[in-house]
């Protein structure tokens, strides 16, 4: 009550000879706040990620705020720490929701956390908004995907360089991080591949472990295999701190990317920023954004971001690009609900459609999936993505991938009267599986 | 994708003959302006055959700005240049003469944009432009080039060089070339039969490549000869794996020596078991990453020397840093292994945290001196050089520690307080202070081997973490407190390693090692070289 009391006579002693009606609603915004939980390891080895995430939801909420806030309330971030330990985040959700009362939650990073919180969030009934690509074969009510799922990111970039432009690939590595993620992805991709004519012989496998650092045997096992006179590329699902070795060991082999590109899902512009891109120049991302996007909304993101952040080294990458769109997509949904309650945003969620950073539009989709353009970009010696080639239009992710047997028959669908996340359109019911 | 139009344009011209070996200044000048208003990769490509088709070297400068991402078009007036940077600016420098015509801001500047397929159309243009070329190495490079993409059109070319060579090893490159060229050409088989020879001998895995798709495309004897020269190939390679193995073994073992030696001190020596060790390490990278930050923005020439300056700082920071560790922390816990294990734990947990609350949790960048970064061939084997100096910087930390350990008074002391504590300290030797010395020297050898792994590794707050548990692996499987030990174990272990990775995957080859390890100590819970010591009374 103190705080009101001197937020009012702050309020006067600046002049402002305001009528008592106004008093009493900013009175009210101060202790009525809409709380969001941010959800994001700032500890542990994933913090070198997620770091960046929860200081972008603190800019795009306090944004807010200096736009008047939501409904008439003032937003307020609670942030907590679940520290790279993927039990820990389910804890840490739970505290959120039933403590700090949160109306939505923007958080996880990694495919076993979102997991390990995913009974938390059905249980109590609240909203996860989760920002980076996945393996796909989930869709759940409470979780609105705004990272790519495969068809959003693998897919196109295999398709190409399957074609002319990304130089008639006829020979795959598929190398990973051994995790869910990559595990699934190249299932679906070698799935993909052979229903594409590509024999086995020509398609390798590869997996190594977290934050492995020796890649010497790895890189002249693909140097091998893509000495077969057939052209080859490498599709890498390498996670995290494990790429930076495994680039510098193909820059010091002397791979180029002419001569056999190395396709990333899983690098960004903060996995180059520890590294001399000079000798990788060509390799290849594919993402839904990238810092070096030329349009007026991604300039003033990173305008807004160095402001913020106080450094304008710092970059910006895809995940960042997924909780801007997720965070104006729930704002916009809470709108159009007129309440924060999370049963009625999810129903309002389904068809909001926001301005994305890349010049077009990206729609929540009634699978809890967003549509966005694919784009393909060469790494260049500054550290950033060019653009080299995108999808003509906004790709809708698919959450049951066509390519695996498990799935191919699933299809999601939150709106009433279906409701369901896994309904088999063969056997007409709910409840189908997934591979996972 | 290669144009009609582009294949149309350089065909006419071949065909008319009226190919001027250097063509008028201005219609190349021509030629390069129609690189602004090419706007698509396919009419990129065809402005480049257009420019490699006038075979005049001046077209050089321009095509490998285009290749390296510098060929701008200033927005203002649609004028072609080449970039070079220039403190923040662009130097703006004449496409063909190379002359520094004007500067502008990136902003005023569009780049003319490339992509992989391009980037070989133009590597391809600039072999052709560079077989005569002065520089022997651009020669070599150029006759390379065309051999990994032959082409029945570089015959000619390709004569006309060899007669015009002098050195015996391009020479011979640039006949590997031709033959390459003949194989996709549709000259008689005998010329093709002798051109697979002529490749054979190369031996390489360019060689099977070529051959490769030579036995795919053609039939009867050639294919044949092909089939045969690749399993002769396969079969001198298949030894060349094996030696490169091994060589990836030791080199691994290296970094293995380099993360454990200091370990072999704090845990082998004094019976520490520090769980902070990684820690260490992790200061001494990120000290290697100040001393380049400070030399990249006040003295830029001394950039390849930032190492050689970073290793006595990375040691003084890391042993400064043990030292207030042992002091505040161990010392106190002497002769209790598991409370030890756990205060250090927390310790390593402060210093990542601080660590990244200091320099944020993103990787930094380290550069690569220019003596460390590219590889050379033994034979078959590629060997990368930062490796190599990885492995000898690892031999001559292990020699003066071996030195300081035997031949030196301290070395004696820390020995005599390790072997019997009681009998030390009575024959007047300060055991606290050895102890403490002690702990510090481990330390310091632990950030001097991150000065290293920074060059081959992540430089984040993580990086100790990946090492912690290896260096434990090797210290216990040599034999704690010996140094032979941790030094017979690492290269052991590394090369075990990586004789596993080819045939069970590196997951797998990782639990297999880990497995024998354990078996291993079942049978000899000393590791490898059992000594006596404080670590074996308690």
């Amino acid at each position: 009550m103190r705080g009101n009391f001197q937020k009012i006579t702050k309020l006067l002693s600046a002049g402002v000879v305001a009528a008592g009606l106004l008093m009493t609603a900013s009175a009210k915004a101060a202790d009525d706040t809409i709380k969001v939980g941010i959800l994001h390891s700032l500890s542990g080895t994933m913090a070198i990620s997620e770091t960046t995430l929860k200081d972008v939801m603190l800019m795009l909420i306090e944004e807010q705020n200096a736009k008047g806030g939501l409904l008439g309330r003032k937003l307020e971030a609670v942030v907590v720490d679940p520290a790279s330990n993927w039990p820990l985040f389910a804890e840490k959700a739970r505290e959120l929701i039933s403590k700090d009362k949160v109306a939505a939650v923007f958080g996880c990073w990694t495919s076993v956390s979102r997991k390990s919180v995913l009974p938390v969030f059905s249980e109590l009934d609240n909203i996860l908004f989760y920002p980076v690509q996945y393996e796909g074969e989930e869709s759940e009510r409470n979780v609105f995907y705004t990272g790519a799922a495969p068809n959003q990111q693998a897919i196109p970039a295999v398709d190409y360089l399957m074609s002319a432009d990304g130089g008639s690939v006829k020979r795959w590595v598929l190398e990973g991080t051994d995790y869910v993620y990559p595990r699934t992805t190249n299932k679906i991709l070698e799935a993909y591949l052979k229903s594409k004519g590509v024999p086995a012989e020509d398609i390798m496998v590869n997996y190594t472990p977290f934050g492995f650092s020796d890649w010497q045997t790895e890189v002249s096992a693909i140097k091998k295999f893509g000495s077969a006179g057939k052209k080859t590329a490498v599709v890498s699902t390498v996670n995290g701190d494990a790429n930076v070795p495994f680039y510098k060991e193909l820059g010091n082999q002397g791979i180029k990317a002419e001569d056999i590109p190395v396709m990333a899902f899983s690098v960004g512009e903060e996995e180059l920023a520890g590294l001399d891109t000079g000798p990788l120049v060509g390799h290849l991302a594919a993402w839904n954004y990238f810092e070096s996007i030329d349009t007026p909304e991604n300039k003033k993101f990173i305008d807004d971001w160095h402001k913020f952040i106080k450094n304008d080294k710092r970059t910006t990458n895809d995940p960042m690009e997924a909780h801007y769109i997720g965070f104006n997509m729930w704002v916009k949904a809470v709108e159009k609900a007129g309440t924060t309650d999370p049963d009625k945003v999810i129903d309002a969620m389904v068809g909001v459609s926001v301005p994305n950073l890349s010049g077009g539009y990206s729609t929540m989709m009634p699978n809890h999936h967003i549509t966005k353009p694919v784009l393909i970009g060469e790494i260049q010696a500054n550290g950033q993505f060019d653009t080299v080639w995108q999808t003509p239009g906004l790709v809708m992710g698919d959450e049951w991938s066509d390519y695996l047997p498990d799935s191919k028959d699933l299809i999601s669908d939150w709106r009433a009267p279906l409701s369901c996340g896994n309904f088999n359109v063969k056997t007409g019911k709910c409840g189908g599986k997934g591979t996972n | 994708m290669i144009s009609l139009r582009a294949i149309g344009v350089v065909v006419l011209l071949m065909m008319a003959g009226l190919l001027p070996s250097k063509a008028a200044e201005a219609d190349l000048r021509a030629a390069l302006a129609k690189f602004v208003t090419a706007t698509s990769f396919p009419a990129t490509e065809a402005v480049v055959r257009e420019l490699a088709a006038s075979g005049d070297p001046s077209v050089e400068g321009a095509l490998s700005a285009l290749a390296d991402g510098n060929l701008y078009i200033r927005k203002s007036d649609s004028q072609l240049f080449i970039g070079r940077d220039a403190g923040g600016r662009t130097e703006l420098l004449d496409p063909l003469s190379g002359e520094k015509v004007a500067e502008a801001d990136k902003a005023e500047l569009a780049r003319v944009k490339i992509n992989n397929s391009l980037r070989r159309v133009v590597r391809d243009a600039l072999g052709a432009l560079t077989l005569r070329a002065k520089d022997a190495n651009l020669r070599l490079a150029a006759a390379n080039t065309m051999f990994k993409t032959p082409d029945a059109g570089n015959i000619e070319a390709l004569d006309a060089a060899i007669a015009a060579e002098t050195d015996t090893a391009i020479k011979a490159t640039f006949e590997q070339a031709r033959a390459a060229s003949i194989l996709v050409s549709d000259k008689p088989e005998a010329d093709k039969l002798a051109a697979v020879s002529t490749i054979a001998a190369r031996g390489d895995r360019d060689a099977l490549s070529v051959l490769a798709s030579a036995e795919a495309n053609s039939q009867g004897a050639v294919k044949g000869a092909a089939a045969s020269a690749i399993a002769r190939i396969d079969s001198t390679l298949a030894l060349w794996d094996a030696i490169q193995n091994i060589w990836y073994g030791i080199s691994l073992g290296s970094v293995l020596l380099l993360a454990a030696i200091g370990l072999a001190i704090t845990f082998g020596v004094m019976g520490v078991i520090n769980m902070a060790h990684g820690e260490m390490v992790m200061l001494g990278a990120y000290t290697t990453f100040v001393v380049q930050q400070v030399i990249r923005g006040s003295f830029p020439g001394l950039f390849d020397w930032s190492l050689i300056i970073a290793l006595p700082l990375a040691f003084l920071v890391a042993a400064l840093v043990g030292l207030v560790i042992e002091r505040g922390i161990i010392r106190f816990l002497y002769g209790r292994p598991l409370e030890t294990l756990l205060a250090t734990w927390g310790v390593s947990l402060i210093l990542q945290q601080a660590v990244r609350t200091l320099f944020g949790p993103t990787n930094q960048e380290v550069g690569n001196p220019s003596w460390m970064s590219g590889s050379f061939d033994v034979g078959q084997v590629a060997i990368t050089w930062n490796r190599l100096w990885i492995l000898v910087f690892a031999l001559a930390v292990f020699v003066v520690l071996l030195y300081v350990m035997k031949r030196t008074p301290w070395g004696l002391r820390m020995r005599a307080v390790t072997a019997n504590r009681r009998m030390a300290a009575s024959m007047g030797i300060r055991t606290p202070w050895v102890d403490a010395l002690t702990f510090a020297l481990g330390s310091g050898i632990a950030g001097i081997a991150g000065v290293a792994l920074s060059q081959i590794d992540n430089v984040s707050p993580n990086l100790g973490r990946g090492y912690i548990i290896d260096s434990f692996m090797v210290v216990v499987f040599g034999g704690v407190g010996n140094l032979w030990g941790t030094l017979v174990g690492a290269f052991s272990l590394g090369i075990v390693n990586k004789f596993l990775e080819p045939y069970a995957g590196a997951v797998l080859g990782k639990i297999v090692v880990l497995v024998m390890i354990i078996l291993f100590i079942q049978k000899r819970p000393r590791g490898l070289f059992a000594l006596k010591g404080r670590a074996v009374e308690a």
